[in-house]
């Protein structure tokens, strides 16, 4: 049987790829990928601690997680769509109109 | 499955080889013996039936040369696409579109798993049976836009984004359509749904109450619109988009889009034969046999989905298709409203009726039973007053 | 889950996320996601966790990312190289990421095995079991969550109308 703490670690690993994603790259979809990725990677520790614990609670909060992702994206591509349309552009560095 | 692995590894088959080497080798054999000895015939079959049930529908006579009746048919034009050059454009995503078809049959394919054919032969019966279906249908839609965008084409990309749009809105009313047959039963197991219902027309969910009636149907037009059957073939509609996401396709990869559309018209049959028809049900005790018993249920199985692969059939040969905006407002206007009422009303017949109403059920068959009657004399007259020669002689 | 399984996972499962990140084109990024997510599926299903596995293919790999498939193809992103969009943190990124690395690792110094499969409740990560959970102990909550979905939902419309 694989320890628990295999499954935090890959978790871990998928996270710190989410993040460097989000640092590394200027397309704002891609970012938008690497916070879902990122997402992700916490389900994949609730998932795991709840097989440790032998408690449903971590797969209802990643049933949770699903659903706010669900949304975020939703809501979240529709406002990609109306930049692009104002602004013709996908860059995250080129969209500094809020910029101090 | 998994014991009779054990019994041939216990009687020592595979003489000493480790048990982890067996079973993954296991599950490759019976998945190929599944594809090319059960999967495959079943498709072309369907494709030679919709073509001779197309061409008697249209006064003509349909593929009747290569072998008895030109059942063969199927196999002479997979043999044909194989021998074709396989084109890929220049302009095209090499790797995705070499890919997508692939993911498209896998995506049917997949759903064989959990179909129960008989009370035996089901390859796994998962406790998320139904669900696993919904979620495996919902990838398809990932193969047909990797399709229409790596064609590089503005057609195929047309038609992908098309075809996506429809498959994730329809996702929708066909989950709600499936819910009430959920909570009559509760649970997901398709042999669970199947061991709920009884042989008998009014023991099915199609009759338990008007809402499941209503569930059906409602289930078979969103399954008719993820499977960009007729009249819901935008996708691919010929006179606007050539071949939509197909378009760039040719030899064995055109063959293979084919061999999913069909493949997943059979699924659909098979699904609403598990979860209104009552499967595999037949009357019991007269017979001991297991094979025998097993090999009836099959047959009963076969009859009744394809009897929703002839209704798809017939409705493609008659309708004409719609427009984009008419099936995205049918979608979100009419089914799910639909069925957010069907699953309100089921619930509401279950705590009135709690073991099910014993009355309705038998008013339903038998109004189903005078419409059938009314229907098939309307047919007589009309086949009376035709040329008798040309419509009671099926086997030109 | 047994050792051959993890690593027969996990490897893939990092190489296909790294993949998201790396690849010039958008729409092979988002199809190395639906791998990533497809993959995850299939990990949950071996950590007893069959509702959530099927709920993730449904609700990420089918609905989620057709949404992004959709939006890459409608604004017909170009593939851009990691070279024009350096910027100076690029290093940073990379030298930040190791150091996160590192401190998740050292938080999991401690390591104790998973229970054994018997030692589990009857119906564990059974839609039976989630669905009573959901209705019972975490009512509001769900409650709470539909709301949020039709507001998105109406966020969504209401954006995309303008």
């Amino acid at each position: 049987m694989v320890p628990t703490s295999y499954h935090l670690i890959l978790s871990g690993i998928l996270f710190t790829i989410g993040v460097t994603g989000v640092l590394l790259r200027r397309n704002i979809i891609i970012i938008f990928m690497s916070i879902e990725l990122m997402l992700n990677a916490v389900n994949l520790s609730f998932v795991a601690l709840a097989r440790h614990f032998g408690n449903m609670d971590g797969q209802i909060i990643v049933f949770f997680v699903m659903s706010v992702a669900a949304a975020e994206v939703a809501v979240g591509l529709a406002i990609i769509l109306l930049v692009f349309r104002g602004r013709e552009t996908v860059n995250v560095d080129e969209l500094n109109l809020m910029r101090w | 499955m998994q014991s009779f692995i054990d019994g041939l590894i216990a009687s020592g088959v595979f003489g000493g080889l480790p048990a982890e080497a067996i079973y993954p080798a296991m599950m490759f054999l019976f998945a190929s013996i599944v594809v090319f000895g059960f999967v495959l015939p079943l498709v072309t079959i369907t494709i030679w039936l919709e073509r001779r049930v197309w061409s008697r529908i249209q006064s003509r006579v349909g593929p009747n040369r290569v072998g008895p009746q030109g059942v063969l048919q199927g196999l002479a034009d997979g043999v044909k696409n194989i021998l074709k050059e396989d084109v890929v454009p220049d302009a095209a995503d090499r790797p995705l579109f070499v890919f997508a078809p692939y993911l498209l049959v896998w995506g049917f394919l997949a759903t064989f798993v959990v179909i129960p054919f008989s009370s035996a032969l089901v390859i796994a019966d998962l406790n998320v049976g139904i669900l696993y279906i919904v979620a495996i249908v919902a990838l398809s839609a990932v193969g047909v836009l990797m399709a229409g965008w790596a064609s590089n084409n503005k057609w195929s990309l047309l038609g992908g984004i098309r075809s996506a749009a429809q498959v994730v809105s329809y996702e929708i009313p066909a989950g709600l359509a499936l819910l009430p047959v959920v909570l009559l039963t509760g649970t997901l197991s398709t042999q669970g749904i199947i061991q709920a219902q009884g042989w008998a027309p009014w023991d099915w969910f199609l009759f338990h109450s008007p809402f499941t009636f209503i569930a059906a149907f409602a289930f078979y037009i969103s399954a008719l619109a993820e499977t960009n059957r007729t009249p819901f073939d935008i996708p691919e509609a010929e006179s606007e988009l050539v071949a939509g996401f197909a378009t760039e396709y040719s030899g064995f990869r055109f063959a293979l889009f084919f061999l999913a559309e069909w493949g997943s018209l059979y699924v659909t049959g098979a699904i609403m034969a598990v979860l209104f028809l009552g499967g595999w049900q037949i009357p019991t005790g007269w017979t001991n046999n297991t094979v025998v018993l097993n090999i009836a249920q099959l047959t009963v199985f076969f009859l009744k989905a394809y009897f929703w692969v002839f209704l798809a059939m017939w409705i493609r040969a008659t309708l004409p298709r719609i427009r984009v905006d008419q099936m995205m407002s049918l979608c979100w206007k009419y089914l799910v409203p639909l069925g957010f009422v069907n699953l309100v009303g089921t619930a509401v017949w279950m705590v009135i009726w709690p073991e099910g109403n014993t009355f309705v059920p038998y008013l339903m068959v038998v109004g189903t039973l005078a419409l059938l009657v009314i229907f098939f004399r309307r047919v007589l007259y009309h086949l009376r007053r035709a040329k008798p020669e040309l419509y009671f002689n099926p086997a030109i | 889950m047994d050792f051959v399984t993890f690593f027969a996972l996990a490897i893939p499962l990092v190489v296909v996320a790294v993949m998201v990140i790396a690849h010039p084109s958008p729409v092979y990024s988002a199809l190395f996601l639906v791998m990533t997510l497809f993959l995850l599926a299939v990990y949950f299903l071996f950590l007893n966790a069959h509702m959530v596995a099927a709920l993730q293919i449904i609700v990420y790999a089918g609905a989620i990312m057709v949404l992004f498939l959709f939006v890459i193809m409608l604004l017909n992103l170009q593939s851009d190289t990691l070279r024009t969009q350096r910027h100076g943190l690029g290093r940073v990124a990379i030298i930040g990421g190791v150091i996160l690395l590192a401190e998740l690792g050292l938080l999991l110094q401690g390591s104790s095995s998973e229970l054994a499969e018997s030692s589990l409740p009857e119906n564990f990560g059974t839609v039976e079991a989630l669905g009573s959970q959901l209705f019972t102990k975490y009512l509001l909550p769900f409650e709470i969550t539909g709301i949020l979905l039709l507001v998105a939902v109406v966020g969504a419309v209401v954006l995309a109308k303008r």
